[in-house]
């Protein structure tokens, strides 16, 4: 019985984060899939919005700015608000040059976030992070709330204490899952609705010929910045469900380019630029197989290390992690070469003027 | 003149900046002769610089071991340079040529999974710490010292930063004579100006592309061991650090003019020591560990004023 | 085979000759069923109007653009969908309307980059080349860029006459010059041609192309309307009123 919760906490952590990693990818999704835009300063913008959630949502400490206390969901909306107001200077300035710049300031902008969080440490507590986040549902048990406002409408501290208690332990975590799975399915459907949009159709006829969008007088720039934003706040609240979910983050360890944004493009353009159902296959895919390819080459190495006595368990881990992303960076140079199109190729909204 | 003031200046300051700027040259060198001749942004650039100070520390260790000499990092560097060329040539070869007529984003989207593949495949072979690449304090170059403190203008520069400045020059004239004077060389210039006028003029494009290729990975490795002689120690993301200043000295000098580059990697290096320097009051004018942000800085200034660099490169 | 000096319409070997030729970029098709050739020397003009596929019949024997049917042969040998390169490797020299130059290398490495394939004799070809376009020897080490249109013009046919050219295609040589250059670049084609390299021009101008060429043809939405002789097309009365009135009745 403790195995099968042991796997169903598992499945469920899995769902988490690969709903994590799926609103990542639709952000991506409306950038690069609509728009064209090359970001790959993804882990910039998760880390924004996992910063500004933390600070503003953890309970007063001593060692960096805040925290603040305040609703969880407030926190998460000015996440989102941040991410995209970043997103939006650097769009001003870098849209209308070619892709390619706009890559390279994506990742200059990501490196500079991760600067600032390690160098302002009186606001972030530097390289040693921010810890005890609050979690969606597990947060209720925490004592702050149920000892304020609206919680102690209902019950007082005992009674709640008691309902906590009498609780397995892991009760907030299928709430957790479905919570994220539910952003996940709120996004996907507004983005659906933006795609099928003469917005959605607009992008799509900027993307194929930018010259005779600008020439039937769209206004070019401001619809890609428009997009660069929308994909940008997605992104926020991404990091904000990521830092929900780690209750610790730090600027190195957490938003590694190599784990935040490099999976993430592998995610989208195996699942299928352009497709959003694409982008959440993906990330769950994806997802999977890199979650469970650490089980599987754990396994193995517990074998070799029993078999062979002169090995050392702990360096073979470290060089096993770094073959499996030598591998998923393989798989993107196949994907990317055999089937650009991904999985699930993007499918245009009909009703597009033909050019010729 | 030389007062205290003037000595800290020169010597922690300027030289260091020079010396840095030297590194950010050559690599920013690779990067604008494959954005204007391939006409793509190579995030891959930095790991070839940084596997390249790696083969060179595995072959001096490999020489030491099996012979027992101490092989100068830049005697080391000339099989590492063979490796890294090849390299570069397998991954385009195998990675980037099947997108030749593709949009070029594709290309950068191919080198940005390279860049994670290269770095992945060193950290899987040599692990992630960093390995000391030459042991021992650098003192100061004797001579150097003596006649620059008799002139009192005491000078405190170590051997390794002369041959980081003399190596960074004799590269750069060498890149004048093969840009200016030899076939190929013309060529690639050629391609850098209209590829498709090189095509029809009957130029081997694929030919100007390998040479590009050749030419940017021995300039990345040469940064690489330089890098490795100035810090003595090497580790797998000083490829990925140097890439945005890198690309910063490559928009600065403008794309496809390689001396742009090398200005422009000057400028930078410059700029991230000086920044550091106590300019108003006692403190650093911008804190050390904002120093890649110089860049970035001035890159996106760049961006914003003159997109095509100080010596009108191309824009796309 | 020896190539006979004739502009009979029947000669049996055109040094180059595009053979019921279909083409386009993408899904269009431009250029349905195009049928011309070129006999040693010869010039011929190709007329007609914007968007007629005169350009992107040039293109399609570089192997620029795709072929999809029809054959492309120089003298009868089979050059359908080669690799720009090779064709020019080969011996067709190709001068593109626009971006004809390396605006960063100077007049004379321009010249060395149009004998990329050529192995020796170099040196004399560019000397042979400033005889013919004297204007270009006072600016030898100047950048292609800095010089004017004609001059231009003047570099780019002479870069693509570096090497051994079977055959010379000229994309618009005269547009968007001055009259003056206008004519000296006719004056140029009738030498280089005299000098035994057959030429084929796209020509906007068609009226003084008309003038220089042996023959001509007119292309019409891809395809062949009219072909004839110079004089022939000149004095053609439908061929007048199309494309020799209104504007370009310039000179």
């Amino acid at each position: 019985m403790d195995q099968m919760l042991g796997y169903f906490l598992y499945f469920l952590s899995l769902l988490t984060v690969g709903g994590i990693y799926a609103m990542l990818a639709l952000g991506l999704n409306v950038q690069w899939g609509f728009a064209g835009l090359f970001n790959v300063g993804i882990a910039g913008f998760a880390a924004v919005g996992a910063y500004t959630y933390a600070i503003l949502t953890t309970a007063g400490s001593t060692f960096h700015l805040g925290g603040f206390g305040l609703p969880l969901a407030f926190g998460g909306i000015v996440a989102m608000l941040l991410a995209g107001l970043i997103s939006g200077l650097i769009g001003v300035i870098c849209i209308r040059l070619r892709a390619d710049y706009l890559a390279i300031a994506t990742i200059g902008i990501a490196e500079i976030i991760k600067l600032i969080l390690k160098n302002e440490t009186d606001i972030t507590n530097g390289p040693r992070g921010i810890n005890k986040i609050p979690r969606a549902w597990e947060h209720l048990s925490e004592e702050r709330f149920y000892t304020s406002a609206p919680m102690s409408w209902f019950n007082d501290a005992q009674g709640w204490e008691a309902l906590f208690d009498s609780l397995p332990n892991w009760w907030w975590q299928p709430m957790f899952t479905l919570t994220v799975l539910l952003f996940v399915f709120i996004i996907y459907r507004m983005l659906e609705r933006a795609r099928l949009s003469p917005w959605g159709r607009m992008m799509t006829a900027i993307r194929e010929n930018e010259d005779a969008a600008q020439a039937a007088g769209k206004d070019v720039t401001r619809r890609r910045i428009e997009a660069f934003v929308i994909g940008a706040v997605i992104m926020g609240l991404a990091g904000a469900f990521f830092a929900q979910h780690l209750r610790l983050i730090d600027p190195t360890n957490t938003f590694d380019p190599a784990k935040m944004t490099f999976l993430v493009w592998v995610m989208l353009i195996a699942g299928g630029s352009g497709n959003n159902r694409g982008a959440i296959l993906g990330a769950f895919l994806i997802w999977t197989i890199w979650s469970s390819s650490e089980l599987m080459i754990d396994g193995t190495i517990k074998l070799l290390v029993a078999s062979f006595d002169t090995l050392d368990a702990g360096i073979l881990k470290s060089r096993a992690g770094y073959l499996r992303m030598l591998l998923i960076g393989l798989i993107l140079q196949f994907i990317l070469q055999r089937y650009p199109s991904g999985i699930l190729p993007e499918s245009r909204p009909a009703a597009t003027d033909k050019r010729t | 003149m030389w007062d205290s003031f003037a000595f800290e200046f020169v010597n922690f300051y300027l030289v260091p900046g020079i010396v840095l700027g030297c590194i950010y040259a050559l690599g920013a060198i690779g990067i604008t002769l494959t954005f204007g001749i391939l006409r793509f942004a190579n995030f891959a650039h930095g790991e070839i610089m940084m596997t390249g100070s790696y083969l060179t520390w595995t072959f001096s260790a490999l020489v030491g071991s099996v012979f027992g000499w101490a092989l100068h990092p830049l005697i080391a560097a000339i099989p590492a340079i063979v490796v890294a060329i090849f390299i570069s040539l397998l991954v385009d070869r195998y990675f980037y040529k099947p997108f030749r007529n593709s949009p070029t984003i594709m290309i950068v989207i191919a080198s940005f999974g390279m860049m994670l593949v290269i770095r992945s495949a060193v950290q899987t072979l040599w692990g992630p710490n960093q390995i000391t690449f030459v042991k021992g304090i650098a003192k100061p170059n004797a001579w150097v010292q003596e006649v620059s403190n008799n002139a009192e203008l005491l000078l405190l520069i170590p051997n390794k930063h002369f041959w980081i400045m003399a190596g960074t020059l004799i590269i750069t004239l060498g890149l004048a004579y093969l840009l200016g004077q030899t076939r190929i060389g013309k060529a690639m210039r050629a391609v850098s100006d209209s590829p498709e006028l090189a095509q029809a003029t009957g130029i081997d494009v694929e030919a100007v592309i390998r040479a590009t290729w050749v030419v940017g990975g021995f300039c990345a490795v040469m940064a690489g061991v330089f890098m490795a002689m100035d810090t003595q120690f090497i580790e797998t993301t000083m490829g990925f650090r140097m890439l945005l200043p890198m690309f910063a000295a490559a928009i600065l000098g403008g794309i496809g003019k390689p001396f742009g580059a090398v200005v422009g990697g000057l400028v930078i290096g410059l700029a991230e020591e000086l920044s550091a320097y106590p300019w108003i009051g006692d403190a650093p004018l911008i804190s050390p560990g904002y120093k890649t942000g110089v860049a970035f800085t001035i890159m996106v200034i760049m961006l914003i004023v003159r997109p095509s660099g100080l010596f009108k490169g191309r824009t796309f | 085979m020896p190539i006979l000096v004739e502009t009979s319409l029947n000669n049996p070997q055109p040094v180059l000759s595009l053979n019921g030729l279909h083409a386009g970029y993408g899904e269009t098709e431009i250029l349905h069923d195009i049928n011309l050739y070129i006999n040693q020397d010869e010039i011929v003009a190709i007329i007609g109007p914007n968007g007629a596929g005169k350009s992107t019949a040039m293109k399609a024997v570089l192997g620029i653009l795709t072929i999809r049917e029809g054959t492309v042969l120089l003298n009868g040998g089979n050059i359908t969908n080669t690799p720009a390169n090779k064709v020019v490797e080969m011996g067709i020299s190709y001068v593109p309307q626009t971006h004809n130059v390396f605006v960063n290398l100077s007049v004379q490495e321009n010249l060395e980059m149009g004998a990329w394939t050529r192995r020796d004799g170099i040196p004399e070809r560019i000397q042979t080349m400033y005889e013919l376009f004297p204007d270009l020897k006072s600016k030898r080490k100047q950048a292609a860029g800095s010089l004017s249109g004609g001059q231009r013009q003047m570099v780019a046919m002479a870069k693509a006459l570096m090497v051994d050219a079977k055959v010379l295609l000229l994309d618009e040589p005269t547009a968007g010059l001055s009259p003056k250059y206008r004519g000296e670049i006719f004056e140029t084609i009738q030498k280089i041609n005299s000098n035994g390299v057959p030429v084929l021009i796209v020509e906007q101008n068609a009226k003084q192309a008309l003038g220089v060429a042996d023959r001509g043809y007119v292309l019409v939405d891809g395809a062949n309307r009219f072909t004839g002789t110079g004089q022939e097309l000149l004095d053609d009365r439908e061929v007048a009123r199309m494309f020799l009135g209104g504007k370009h009745v310039e000179n």
